[in-house]
């Protein structure tokens, strides 16, 4: 089942193009990681998506137009849109109170138990709790809520690591199951590599790479490639290559673009040098760069 | 779907709660949520009325010594005991409108300073429920707050009064006021929501709009615009219907604030009856301009992010 349908998703802010043409398609459980650079138009996909902005093209969010039925969107739907922002004045037993009040989905008792697990006092206000406590805090009351999608927009900002870690631990033990989706944006791309189930990148306003993880763990290989086979490493055209400590990384796509490459395989890269699955940041910076060459080529 | 079938067995009478909550009840909560977030809805009037009650308890010390005096000529009595009554009412008056002016001022704009709009978004609750829930504070709640706040402290000044009176040998004159309590307290109520709540409706709606629209300086953008209608409209025909206009909306309609006899009465005592004054163009005009801004502030909120 589809939870997010989009095609020629447009935004603009003045002149400022901040959304140019997305196409997108999220289907039930997955757990989506949407990477990319600051100013690429994360946000305002992601605002778009939770019906907190206006858009041109087509959108369907669980069936729904998110722009005009935010409200009965927002029954099965969850979003952390940045860290920090509860109300500062609000007690914690207030905004269990009030989630419970006006949200059909909740589960008080959920929530309670998540927090029985932290330092959190209910008596507390929110402007009392350290920036990691909030993070909890907030967390506690999406996971007790039975929502379809839950999009996270950097929930970790300014988090420790220890948060960090405990934020996406408590994500997938406690609240995922097949049937729930998740997209989910931030900078700490390796802290998330091995939660996702897709991943996708934006750039200047368009998704340049979109990728299931199972594949992206078949079709890309990185390797570490001694001095003295440099030349014939490159000649099968990896998609970047980096220095580091003396020898090269180099990155291929075993089934990309690059003239129908399965004219080698892994077996004949191992023969080149150490092989392992990239990073998602490593594989990130790789298109990057070759998108910035080829738009730049091409203008 | 699966996700119920744990949860299921252990809380059989939850598990199958409405996937729908209704708008009163989302009313509700939001209501509530506008009593915590604003506590000086309640406290600027309390304390007023704790203010009042510390002077009225030190005057009391002279009241044996007056009533006395008053004896005398007995239609001083209504006024030595009435003046003060109609001070408490007006002081609380007083108090709640500066914080109802404020509370409005800020309804929109708070939420946007402090991000938490992206968390109220989060949840599922309309823009419509949520700008009419805040503009039902000013003109229900605060209101009918000020009536029970002031009637209570009527009947406490009542009460010390009659036991200062009765210590020192005197009686509480049988009828100290024109009015009965309970007529008073109907007069009050009848003033409260009609003028300060459904007469100003449109004064609050005004201020509701421009806190969700204006991106800083809310206080200058409701109140510059106004002044510059009115400048213009003076330079440009020499006339000062503008002004007129916002006169007789803060007056209350009557346009005679002020040029009745002092007292209680002159307060209080309504100059429409309550047929006309549910019948009188003026509050239907303000009705309608209450639906506009309030309507525009809906769909100002729906796009509105954090500033």
């Amino acid at each position: 089942m589809t939870v997010i349908e989009a095609r020629g998703l447009r935004k603009a802010f003045g002149t400022t193009i901040a959304l140019d043409g997305v196409d997108l398609r999220v289907a039930e459980g997955r757990i989506v990681g949407l990477i990319g650079p600051n100013g690429a138009g994360k946000t305002t996909a992601l605002d778009a998506i939770l019906g907190l902005t206006s858009y041109q093209g087509e959108l369907r969010v669980l069936g729904r137009d998110p722009w005009t039925e935010r409200d009965l969107l927002m029954r099965d739907v969850c979003f952390i849109a940045d860290v920090a922002v509860l109300p500062r004045w609000i007690k914690v037993s207030q905004a269990l109170e009030y989630v419970a009040g006006v949200h059909p989905r909740f589960d008080r008792a959920k929530a309670e138990s998540f927090l029985a697990k932290t330092t959190i006092r209910r008596d507390s206000k929110v402007r009392q709790l350290s920036k990691g406590m909030v993070a909890q805090l907030h967390l506690a009351l999406v996971m007790a809520i039975d929502a379809r999608l839950l999009v996270l927009d950097e929930p970790t900002l300014g988090l420790d690591i220890l948060y960090r870690k405990q934020f996406y631990d408590s994500l997938l033990n406690d609240y995922y199951d097949r049937s729930r989706t998740i997209i989910v944006t931030t900078h700490q791309v390796e802290e998330i590599q091995n939660v996702l189930t897709d991943v996708m990148f934006i750039d200047r306003g368009r998704i340049v790479f979109n990728c299931s993880m199972e594949d992206f763990e078949s079709r890309y290989v990185e390797v570490m490639v001694n001095p003295e086979q440099i030349a014939a490493a490159r000649a099968l055209k990896p998609m970047h290559e980096r220095p580091a400590l003396g020898r090269s990384i180099l990155l291929f796509d075993l089934a990309g673009e690059h003239g129908a490459n399965s004219k080698f395989d892994r077996q004949q890269l191992s023969a080149l040098g150490e092989v392992h699955t990239p990073s998602i940041a490593d594989l990130f910076v790789a298109v990057m760069s070759n998108q910035r060459t080829t738009t730049g080529a091409a203008r | 779907m699966n996700t119920h079938s744990n949860a299921m067995p252990e809380s059989p009478l939850g598990s199958e709660a409405p996937a729908v909550f209704s708008a009163s009840r989302l009313m509700y909560w939001s209501i509530r949520r506008e009593f915590w977030e604003n506590r000086s809805l309640y406290i600027a009037p309390l304390a007023a009325a704790a203010l009042f009650l510390f002077g009225f308890m030190i005057s009391l010390i002279h009241l044996p010594a007056r009533v006395r005096a008053a004896a005398v000529e007995p239609g001083m009595q209504y006024g030595l005991i009435e003046s003060s009554y109609t001070f408490a009412a007006l002081l609380i008056m007083g108090a709640s409108i500066i914080v109802a002016f404020f509370y409005c001022l800020d309804a929109l704009h708070g939420e946007r300073r402090d991000r938490s709009i992206l968390f109220w978004k989060s949840l599922p609750v309309s823009d419509s429920v949520t700008v009419l829930s805040k503009a039902s504070i000013p003109i229900f709640f605060v209101p009918l707050l000020g009536f029970a706040i002031t009637l209570a402290l009527w009947i406490m000044m009542r009460l010390l009064s009659g036991v200062v009176l009765l210590g020192s040998g005197l009686s509480l004159p049988t009828e100290p006021l024109h009015f009965s309590l309970f007529t008073m307290s109907l007069m009050l109520l009848y003033h409260l929501l009609g003028i300060h709540g459904l007469w100003y409706a449109p004064i609050y709606g005004w201020l509701i709009l421009v806190s969700a629209w204006a991106r800083r300086a809310a206080f200058l953008w409701a109140t510059i615009p106004l002044l510059a209608i009115g400048i213009v409209e003076k330079i440009a025909f020499g006339s000062s219907h503008f002004a007129h206009m916002l006169g007789y909306r803060f007056s209350g309609g009557s346009g005679t604030m002020g040029s009745k006899a002092t007292g209680l009465d002159a307060v209080l005592m309504p100059d429409m009856s309550l047929g006309q004054f549910l019948t009188s163009p003026g509050l239907w005009t303000g009705f309608a301009l209450t639906a506009i801004f309030l309507a525009l502030a809906m769909r100002v909120r729906r796009s509105r992010g954090p500033i």
